[in-house]
């Protein structure tokens, strides 16, 4: 296999308090391949967006990377800052918000801020810009592009204002995209228009795309491989097929049992009892165990075991399936 | 767009037809025009005549209009003070009030806008936060208070600076104007900077304050993820987003700077229509006090309606027929 | 029922006291040092008004205890005629600066306090009344705070001050001008509190325990009263805060321009008025320690409002 897009190694992201340091992502490891999209998926508050700014060196004050590596293409980028940071933005990893309502800035027009990042990151004229941004429009599905490149964001409906999001993230062509929750404020039916048109643009450009939601479905159906988190933790790391139709670990289960699924009729939707605990009150041993019935003297004295970026397994001590191979 | 500029001139019109009625009420409730005007040596006759040239046995909404249609004409009657017209008075000393707002006016926007960009952008810097402390003590140092540090220094200590007066001042066709020699310039210097330098200090926080708004909304951390240089993010996203809502409330307090100007007219015995109005107060001269009411609200509603004007160019949004053309 | 109430509490639960010394706001407070000493100075500059017929050491409103020979003695200086010593000096009649200082600043505070008071209670029943009624009272109350807020505070009070003082007979100015005062001030800034009360009773009208009253018939005003005074409980105090220097400033601003407190009541502005007249004459103190007192009032009180907006809207830092 190629060398990965993106590796993530070991994470830790901490939040100084008055009440002591938080850890919203506590040792987090996966990598993204070329073409690949890599689903993270878990509950608000899992540390799946704070995993996404921290990729993209925006984390907001206090937060900050404790340990841990991030490797774009093999070179290590989790330790740049200002002027090195702001040339990997935009030109070597973009990133997609969840509402297109207020990412766009609404007193410039669409062709303004998408000439504006081309010219930033790429040795073209004017006139390239400006066609390259109709170019992008177009590539992400907006109809009459070049009429449309004068408009305001809010003359664009709210899909067609996050394909304007998408072709922005995607201009100046980064090798990464990290999308976070990009389809969580759109309408139902516009929804699978925007995982379709994502997977149609990694597919093309051998984009690797790091998709952030919480949304069981968006999964199925976008990703290729999946990372499931839980109160900052990697909880399950696998291909789609692996974790939607065998889950290893609990916690996946539950997620899944909860997410009504037309398809295999309308059963009752399970809920996982409880909630996730606050970071601040992290029980014991494995963080799950509160609400998981499985859960044995084992869990409840310590976490896990801890995940590597391979494939296939799950920090669990009593994993619902095993694996195929033979655990290292 | 039509229709929102009639509704906001509808809304003007509402607020100088109730500021009117403010007005006519003072002359009306405060004290008896009749013997105002009229002095201790008074025959019943000229009672009477009076209440029938003034109109005084008509019926309340039949005087409020003959009240309007004078004001109109600029017409207030005769100051209970000086016996001679308000308007005529009121004329004379405009120019000295507007020469030293205006020139206020202009210190407190740069130098509110630009402090305020500065402690917004570098908020955790060290030369930010002595600003922002400074302003502090700028605002709760009431505007008379300033003034007289400033004679005390300029003209008491250093003796460099007049303390009170217009100096001389150059006649221009009825306007008055201070600009034109060395000792009207003179005297400008210390009453403009202690009415601009509050102003200033409060559209500065302003500024600060919606800025800093601005640079946490989604599109800024989405200009900044796409790798645009903090220069572009800071002064063509957030400054022109910033100045939306700046406009109308710095018009609003370019507006208060006229009424400011009466504590820095009375500090400096500045002969403009503040120090009039005080004075006014003062004798209960209502003529004066409701001309100088009327005036001051035509102004405001003026301000206000150029700050809504202002809004169309800077938000497209608010452009709704339609594509807009450039900026 | 239990006897002894206080040995049936676990030990672990923490009285009211210290659960209140441990919240966010009074942590933020003992971290905040601008905070402590500008509250200290508040409270210390608040007592000693209160308490100033106790503390001051002359009192300036006694014409038995005046003598004409100490005026004009500089501060902590013995009088060249009579050799009294006062600390900060006395003014041209011989009135000790420190004990009217103590005087007026209880005028000023008297004035500030209660026309915030006045400014508040006005400002709640309106919005509460604007946002739970609707209809063309709200229109009504919210067109004429706008108009209102045309025009700034100050010309607003010193227009309804004029117009107050048109009214009362000559005879009773000076007594009448505080009251006047006060309540030139207060209707002078209602308006910002009867926006914050309007917004939060909107919103409060829409949640569904309201809505489930109305339906099943009853008032449901009084329970959203008590839903929505700790909602607006925060920004009001807020603003009261920041409105209280507003008004200090406002009161003394008047008095300075002589449409104030009269100089038989002078307030710490009637005081600076008065030392004004003496700043080109050399008699320094007169002006400056009235002026140092009012400054420092302010910004206390600034400061403080400043502090308290911060802590309790964490997402402004």
């Amino acid at each position: 296999m190629s060398e990965p897009v993106l590796s993530v190694r070991d994470l830790v992201v901490e939040i100084p308090t008055r009440r002591g340091i938080l850890r919203p992502v506590d040792g987090v490891s996966y990598d993204i391949t070329k073409g690949e999209i890599l689903g993270v998926v878990g509950e608000s508050g899992a540390g799946k967006s704070m995993t996404g700014n921290a990729v993209i060196g925006l984390l907001d004050r206090p937060a900050r990377i404790a340990s841990g590596e991030i490797l774009l293409t093999g070179e290590p980028i989790h330790h740049l800052k200002g002027e090195a940071l702001r040339r990997l933005r935009g030109r070597r990893m973009g990133m997609i918000f969840q509402d297109p309502l207020t990412s766009l800035n609404p007193l410039l027009t669409v062709g303004d801020q998408l000439t504006e990042t081309i010219l930033e990151h790429l040795p073209v004229s004017r006139a390239k810009a400006l066609n390259r941004a109709v170019a992008a429009l177009d590539e992400v599905g907006i109809p009459a592009a070049r009429q449309r490149i004068g408009s305001y964001p809010h003359e664009f409906s709210g899909g067609m204002r996050q394909r304007v999001v998408i072709a922005l993230a995607l201009c100046a062509e980064p090798e990464l995209v990290i999308a976070d929750e990009p389809t969580t404020a759109l309408d139902v039916s516009v929804q699978a228009q925007i995982i379709a048109l994502l997977k149609r643009l990694c597919r093309e450009r051998g984009v690797a795309v790091m998709l952030v939601t919480h949304d069981m479905g968006v999964i199925a159906e976008a990703a290729d491989r999946v990372a499931v988190m839980y109160a900052g933790r990697l909880a399950e790391l696998g291909p789609v097929r692996d974790v939607v139709g065998r889950a290893r670990h609990p916690y996946t289960t539950g997620l899944m049992a909860s997410t009504p699924d037309a398809s295999r009729g309308q059963r009752r939707l399970r809920q996982i009892p409880g909630s996730m605990p606050r970071l601040d009150a992290l029980p014991e041993g494995c963080p799950f165990h509160p609400r998981c019935d499985r859960a044995e003297v084992r869990c409840r004295q310590a976490p896990g075991p801890s995940l590597t970026a391979c494939d296939g397994r799950a920090a669990c001590w009593f994993p619902m399936h095993q694996p195929e191979e033979t655990p290292a | 767009m039509l229709a929102y500029i009639i509704r906001r001139v509808a809304q003007s019109v509402l607020v100088l037809l109730v500021t009117g009625f403010v007005a006519f009420s003072m002359f009306s409730f405060v004290g008896d025009p009749v013997e105002n005007m009229l002095g201790q040596e008074r025959t019943q006759a000229d009672v009477d005549r009076l209440r029938d040239q003034l109109g005084l046995d008509r019926p309340f909404a039949v005087q409020y209009w003959k009240f309007l249609e004078q004001a109109v004409q600029g017409n207030f009657g005769l100051s209970y003070r000086q016996g001679r017209p308000v308007s005529e008075i009121l004329a004379e000393r405009l120019p000295a009030t507007l020469e030293l707002a205006a020139v206020s006016g202009l210190l407190a926007l740069l130098g509110g806008i630009g402090f305020g960009i500065f402690t917004a952008i570098r908020r955790r810097g060290a030369a930010a936060n002595v600003i922002m402390t400074v302003s502090l003590i700028g605002v709760s140092l009431p505007t008379f208070l300033i003034g007289i540090l400033l004679i005390y220094v300029f003209s008491v200590e250093l003796g460099w600076l007049p303390s009170f007066g217009r100096g001389d001042v150059v006649n221009l066709g009825g306007w008055s104007t201070g600009f034109l020699t060395q000792s009207g310039l003179k005297a400008l210097v210390l009453p403009a900077i202690t009415l601009g330098l509050y102003q200033m200090t409060l559209i500065m926080r302003l500024v600060r304050t919606e800025m800093l708004e601005v640079l946490r909304m989604d599109y800024i951390r989405f200009s900044r993820a796409r790798g645009l240089r903090e220069r572009a993010i800071n002064f063509r996203h957030a400054l022109k987003n910033t100045l939306v809502p700046v406009i109308t409330i710095t018009g609003l307090q370019l507006g208060s700077i006229i009424a400011f100007a009466i504590i820095t007219e009375t500090v400096f015995q500045w002969p403009g229509v503040g120090l009039l109005f005080i004075n006014a107060i003062q004798f209960v001269d209502i003529p004066v006090m409701a001309a100088y009411l009327m005036m001051i609200s035509v102004m405001f509603v003026a301000i206000n309606l150029i700050v809504d004007l202002l809004y169309f160019a800077i938000d497209p949004r608010l452009r709704i027929d339609g594509k807009a053309g450039g900026h | 029922m239990q006897d002894r109430p206080t040995e049936t509490l676990p030990p672990s639960e923490p009285s009211r006291l210290a659960r209140a010394w441990d919240s966010d706001l009074a942590w933020s407070f003992r971290h905040t040092p601008v905070a402590m000493v500008s509250a200290a100075v508040v409270v210390i500059l608040v007592l000693s008004a209160v308490f100033a017929p106790l503390i001051a050491p002359h009192d300036p409103f006694d014409p038995g205890s005046l003598n004409l020979m100490n005026g004009f003695t500089p501060p902590g200086r013995p009088n060249a005629f009579t050799q009294d010593m006062f600390l900060l000096g006395t003014d041209d009649q011989g009135r000790d600066v420190l004990s009217t200082i103590l005087y007026g600043m209880r005028i000023s505070l008297f004035v500030g306090f209660s026309a915030v008071l006045l400014a508040l209670v006005i400002g709640v029943i309106l919005g509460l009344l604007a946002g739970y009624l609707g209809g063309w009272v709200e229109a009504l109350i919210m067109r004429v705070a706008d108009i209102q807020l045309t025009f700034p505070a100050i010309l607003v009070a010193m227009l309804i001050f004029g117009v107050a003082k048109g009214i009362t007979p000559p005879a009773y100015r000076d007594q009448m001008a505080i009251w006047v005062l006060i309540l030139a001030i207060g209707l002078s800034d209602w308006v910002q509190f009867a926006r914050v009360v309007r917004g939060a009773t909107l919103v409060e009208k829409r949640r569904d325990y309201v809505q489930a009253a109305r339906l099943i018939g009853r008032k449901p005003f009084s329970i959203m009263l008590r839903h929505i005074l700790p909602n607006v409980l925060n920004p009001v105090l807020v603003i009261a805060t920041i409105s209280l220097a507003l008004a200090i400033i406002a009161e003394a601003t008047l008095s300075f321009l002589g449409v104030g407190a009269p100089p038989t009541k002078p307030s710490l502005g009637t005081l600076i008025r008065i030392g004004q007249g003496f700043m080109f004459s050399g008699e320094w103190w007169i002006l400056l320690f009235p002026a140092l007192t009012l400054l420092a009032l302010a910004l206390s009180i600034n400061l403080l409002g400043d502090w308290l907006r911060d802590a309790l809207n964490p997402r402004l830092r």
